[in-house]
This record gives C-alpha cells, sequence and structure tokens, in this order.
C-alpha cells in the first residue's frame, strides 16, 4: 500500500505554518441555558513543521479546540493565529480531516481528492497533482470508484489525499484512524509519518491512543475535562524511525497513561 | 430484475450440492416448458379470433389477426434467437409468464366483448375495433400527442426551473423561506386544476392557460423536495468543502445541490405525475387540442374505440417519460441506488 512518491512535490519545501493559541475560552450553552466550559483560558504554540498530539479523555475539549483552529467555530474569548495571521474563518491553508472521511458520496474518488482545488478554481493547472495524491496514499486504479465502494481504511485515506492536494501549511487530524483496524491503523500511521517527513506540514492529531500519540508525536498535549484546560505538555525526544518495542517508547507510554490517571488501575492501552 | 431471479434460482438449486443430477435437468426442463407457452396463447387467440361467430355487430378486419400474427413471428424469431444468445434465453424465461397473461387477457377481451357481447356497445368495443380506430386515426391521434407533448414539455420545464429556483432559495436562506415558505403552504395543496375558471380568463390564449397551470402543479412539489432536501444536507459536508476552499457558489451548487438531488428527483418525479395530470384536465375543459381534447371530442361522438385508443397512446407516452426521467435519475446518481424503483 505505501508507495514511494513517483517524483518530488513542487511544493515540497512549503513549511507548515505557525500556530498560536493565546486565552481560547469557549463556552457553550446547553438546552437549559446553562454554561457548558469546553475550554479554559487555552494556550498552546504549535511550531512550524510540528507534529502535535492532543490526548485526554472524552469531553475535554480536543475537538472544540481543533475547530477553533480551522476556523469552523469562533472562540468566545481569546486569539488565534497561523502565522502571525488571526484566524477567522475556515481557509484552505487549514485542511481537516475528521474520523468519519466525510467524502462527498457523489463524486468518486478522483473528484474526491480534486474537490479542493475544483473550489479554489485552480484545478485546470494543478491536474497532475490529483492523481499524484491518488498514488501517495496508494489508490491508483480506484479513481473511478465511489465512496460507497470504498472500505473504511481506504476512505480515510481519499479524505487524507483530499486534504493533502490543497497543500495546507497546517493539517488538522480529528481521530482519522479511529475507526480502522489494528493492521491497517498501524499502515496509516507510517504514511502519515512519511507524508509529513516528506511535505513538512505542521500536523495536529487528536486520537485516543497513547500509542499513535508517542509513535507519531513531537510533543504531546494532554488535557483534563471541566473545564477543559491543557494539563501537561511532553516532548516525545524518541529517534525516528522509532519502533513501539522500544524502551524509551514503553517508558513514555506509561508515564502518559499514568497521566491520564489510567495506567495503574488496569492495562487499557487506549481510553475509548 | 432478471438476473436477479435466475441467480436466486441457481443459488437454490444449488444448495443441495449433492443430489442428483436428474432433479436438475427435470427442472430445466419445466423451466423450457414456460417458452412454448405464450405460443400456445398467441395460436389459440387467433384460431379463436377467426373461427368463432361474431356476436358484437361490426365488421372485423384483418388489422388485429395481423397484429397477432406479427406477435407470434416477433416471439418465434425471438425464441431462436435465444438458443444462441444465453442472457436474452434467461429473460425469455423470465419474461415467458407475464407474455402468456397478456396474450390470455386479449383473448379474454376478444371474446367477452366480440364473440359473446356480454359487455354493453358503445363502451366496450372489441380488440379490432380499437386497433382499428388506432391505425384510421394515426393523423389525429399524432397531431394530438405533439399538441400534448408540447404543452407537457413548456409546462413542466418552466414549473421545473421555478420549482428548483425557489428550493434552492428556500432551503438555503432563512429569509427567502421566511417569504416563499406560506406561500406554498396556501398555495401549493390547490390543485392546479382548481385554478381553470380562472387561468383561462386571465391568459390570452389556453395554450399559456394551460402551461401555466402545468407549471403550478409541477412547482410544488419540486419546490417543496427540493427546499427540505437543501435544509437537510449534512453540515459535515458543508464543513468539508469549507476547509477545502470552498466559495458560497460552490457550496450551493457543487455540495447542497448534488447531496439533495435524491430528495430533488422525487420532487421531480412527483412533478412529473401532476403534470400528466393538469395536462390532461385541461385540454379536457378548455385547450382545443391534445390528448385530453381528443379523447372528449372521441366520447362526444360515442366512439369509445377511440378513447381506448387514445388511452393506450397515453400509456405509452407517458410511461416512457417517466422511464427517461429514470435513465436521467441513474446517470446522476449513480453514486445511489435504491431510490423508488420503475
Ligand atoms: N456544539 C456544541 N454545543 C454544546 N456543547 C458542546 C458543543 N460542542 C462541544 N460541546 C461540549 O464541549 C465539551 C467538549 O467537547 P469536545 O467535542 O471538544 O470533546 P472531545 O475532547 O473532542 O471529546 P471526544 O474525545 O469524546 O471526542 C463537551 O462537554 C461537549 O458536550
Ligand atoms: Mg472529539
Amino acid at each position: 500500500m505505501v508507495n514511494p512518491a513517483p517524483k518530488p512535490y513542487s511544493e515540497a519545501d512549503v513549511n507548515g505554518g505557525e500556530i498560536n493559541v493565546q486565552g481560547i475560552n469557549r463556552i457553550f450553552k446547553d438546552t437549559e441555558g446553562k454554561d457548558i466550559v469546553a475550554l479554559e483560558s487555552v494556550d498552546l504554540k504549535i511550531n512550524p513543521g510540528e507534529f502535535i498530539s492532543l490526548v485526554g479523555p472524552s469531553g475535554c475539549g480536543k475537538s472544540t479546540l481543533l475547530r477553533l483552529i480551522t476556523g469552523l467555530d469562533t472562540p468566545t474569548g481569546g486569539e488565534l493565529y497561523l502565522d502571525g495571521d488571526k484566524i477567522n474563518g475556515p481557509h484552505h491553508e487549514r485542511g481537516l480531516v475528521f474520523q468519519d472521511p466525510t467524502l462527498f458520496p457523489w463524486l468518486n474518488v478522483y473528484d474526491n481528492v480534486a474537490s479542493g482545488l475544483a473550489a479554489r478554481k485552480i484545478l485546470k493547472e494543478k491536474k497532475y497533482e490529483v492523481s499524484e495524491y491518488i498514488h501517495l496514499v496508494g489508490l491508483e486504479g480506484f479513481e473511478k470508484s465511489y465512496p460507497h465502494q470504498l472500505s473504511g481504511g481506504m476512505a480515510q485515506r481519499v479524505a487524507l489525499a483530499r486534504a493533502l492536494v490543497n497543500h495546507p501549511k497546517v493539517l488538522l487530524l480529528d481521530e482519522p484512524l479511529g475507526a480502522l483496524d489494528a493492521f491497517t491503523r498501524m499502515q496509516m500511521q507510517d504514511e502519515l509519518v512519511r507524508i509529513w517527513q516528506q511535505r513538512g506540514t505542521t500536523m495536529i492529531l487528536v486520537t485516543h491512543d497513547v500509542d499513535e500519540a508517542v509513535y507519531l508525536s513531537d510533543r504531546i498535549v494532554i488535557m483534563t475535562p471541566r473545564p477543559g484546560k491543557i494539563q501537561e505538555i511532553m516532548n516525545v525526544s524518541i529517534g525516528r524511525p522509532r519502533s513501539r518495542n522500544h524502551p524509551d517508547f514503553l517508558r513514555l507510554r506509561t508515564k502518559i497513561l499514568e497521566k491520564l490517571h489510567f495506567a495503574k488501575e488496569n492495562n487499557l492501552s487506549y481510553y475509548i | 430484475m432478471s438476473s436477479q431471479a435466475a441467480n436466486i434460482e441457481e443459488s437454490t438449486s444449488l444448495s443441495p450440492a449433492l443430489s442428483e443430477p436428474a432433479i436438475k435437468n427435470k427442472k430445466i426442463l419445466d423451466k423450457r416448458i414456460v417458452l412454448i407457452l405464450p405460443l400456445i396463447a398467441l395460436i389459440t387467440d387467433l384460431i379463436l379470433h377467426l373461427s368463432l361467430p361474431n356476436k358484437q355487430s361490426f365488421t372485423t378486419t384483418k388489422v388485429y389477426p395481423s397484429l397477432l400474427k406479427a406477435f407470434l413471428a416477433a416471439y418465434l424469431l425471438v425464441l431462436i434467437l435465444s438458443f444462441f444468445i444465453k442472457p436474452l434465453f434467461t429473460k425469455l424465461i423470465e419474461r415467458a409468464p407475464l407474455l402468456t397473461a397478456v396474450f390470455l387477457f386479449l383473448e379474454l377481451w376478444d371474446i367477452v366483448t366480440l364473440k359473446l357481447k356480454l359487455l354493453p356497445l358503445p363502451y366496450f368495443p372489441g380488440p379490432d375495433k380499437v386497433l382499428n380506430s388506432l391505425t384510421a386515426d394515426w393523423q389525429l391521434l399524432g397531431v394530438s400527442v405533439l399538441y400534448s407533448l408540447r404543452l407537457l414539455v413548456v409546462g413542466y420545464a418552466i414549473g421545473s426551473i421555478l420549482g428548483l429556483t425557489a428550493g434552492i432559495l428556500m432551503g438555503w436562506s432563512k429569509k427567502w423561506n421566511y417569504w416563499i415558505g406560506p406561500l406554498l403552504k396556501v398555495i401549493g395543496p390547490i390543485p392546479a386544476t382548481a385554478w381553470i375558471p380562472i387561468a383561462m380568463t386571465i391568459f390570452p390564449t389556453s395554450f399559456w392557460a394551460s402551461v401555466f397551470l402545468i407549471t403550478l402543479a409541477v412547482w410544488f412539489p419540486v419546490t417543496m423536495m427540493t427546499s427540505s432536501g437543501i435544509a437537510n444536507v449534512r453540515n459535515a459536508f458543508f464543513e468539508v468543502a469549507r476547509t477545502l476552499g470552498a466559495d458560497r457558489k460552490y457550496l450551493i451548487f457543487r455540495v447542497a445541490v448534488p447531496a439533495a438531488f435524491p430528495m430533488i428527483f422525487i420532487g421531480l418525479f412527483m412533478g412529473l405525475g401532476a403534470s400528466f395530470l393538469t395536462l390532461i384536465v385541461s385540454e379536457m375543459l378548455g385547450v382545443k387540442a391534445g390528448l385530453g381534447w381528443y379523447i372528449n371530442w372521441a366520447q362526444g361522438w360515442a366512439e369509445y374505440s377511440k378513447v381506448y385508443a387514445a388511452l393506450i397512446v397515453i400509456g405509452v407516452i407517458f410511461s416512457s417519460l417517466i422511464t427517461l426521467l429514470f435513465k436521467i435519475k441513474d446517470r446522476v446518481l449513480i453514486w445511489q441506488r435504491g431510490l423508488i424503483k420503475w
């Protein structure tokens, strides 16, 4: 499935963007009009080209933070910046991949991948890139297939290619591999690392899988719920390519699980 | 359909995998017998028609027997071809009982009317008489078809364009929904044909009055289904499109409309049905041309065979139009299956 890139990408040297989250609050109202503090005074600086993961129990505001960075949601207080420019509204510089691939069911694989370029009216000039990215995620031969004909892993790879073809400075991934089986999941993790190393895109990944976070990230942001806050940021100073059995890997993994208050009570490797 | 039926039969005969081949053979024999049934039905049709004395006082012509002979020849041709073309063979086996039923119905019709006169004239002419009307009056029928189609196409086109526009506006924007919604709720449920007296006086020609009526009939379901289709598009599609750099035009025409197309299609289908009804009724009541007028005119002369002839023509044309609409749907909606079957 993992194919070498056919040729160096034209914009490969476009470096990732720098994200600055400053004093973000996000308060929702529940049905009775009471406040739900999804995020409270969150500060986070993400370096250009960094791979960062957000982990934490359900409801701690990970998706909320991601949606704020995409610009699909606006904070109640505080500000977000991409390379020093204030974020207000979605932009193709900040790509998004959900857990549910959300492919456009009326478009085939090729047109799904091309949809970003089509929406930006630059498809004609960049047509060759569509095929390049379909190749990159190992889906050539499936260009004419419709989403309902794809497996979950294939659909997720299409979603990834669709986001990547836009050359985002920042790629936001909200549990993109959550629905996949363990084997496909590990394959996709390697693919993510490869794409990230090749492209230098800033990656922000939300995951429930601590192994995944340790395997992929430069830094791991541990969040706590009610109200959603950053508890701690951990550096992952393990050389790449990483091995899941390396003692450093296992040590860090245990440490993070402890922080999440789970390792001691049982051996669950992820929290769902 | 046909291949499905064949598959089911195959799998049932395969499941007792080791049963004697004799049973299998017998099954195939049984299947083949079905192929003879339409032949038998057609030949008895012919013999009975030609040999039994007539009770209805029409002079019979050669038209009906010629039709039966044509059927016979066509069926024999297909039968012979089917021995060489496997898919045709399975299809023919699947269709043979239905064909037999159709031919038996013709026979029943012929006997009950022409031969035994069990049903009163002039309301129930025999097949030969109806066929004669069809062939003898083809010019007037043809002109009527053209008039009807012209009205239908113009009315349906305007109605669906207006319906799509209103539906998209309503589904997309709260403001438009606020203004068009009540109009739709009050005017929509009134059957378009109820406007006939008013339309006939307001419009300069009965043609444009009827176009107006058909437009109204089509507009309602198309608007309704388009707007609710668009309003119910999953928000995630819009969010993804926006992160991909989509502008409003893209969101409406490349996300909302295709996502809503299954619903829009139901609206177009309902609109087509409503347009048929409105067309025929307004032709019967106001327009001096077209198939609706033809039926009325034939009834005025008590020529019921012509009424039946017109009904046959209407059936064929409207059914073809629906088939056409579904063909278009299949093209546009390859990404979705099992909406409504035709
Ligand atoms: N649109 C909304 N309206 C009201 N409350 C919301 C909304 N979105 C999120 N919340 C609330 O904000 C909190 C954080 O939600 P969020 O989806 O960010 O959690 P999460 O960390 O992504 O959880 P999970 O791991 O289960 O996906 C939750 O308590 C949730 O109920
Ligand atoms: Mg979430």
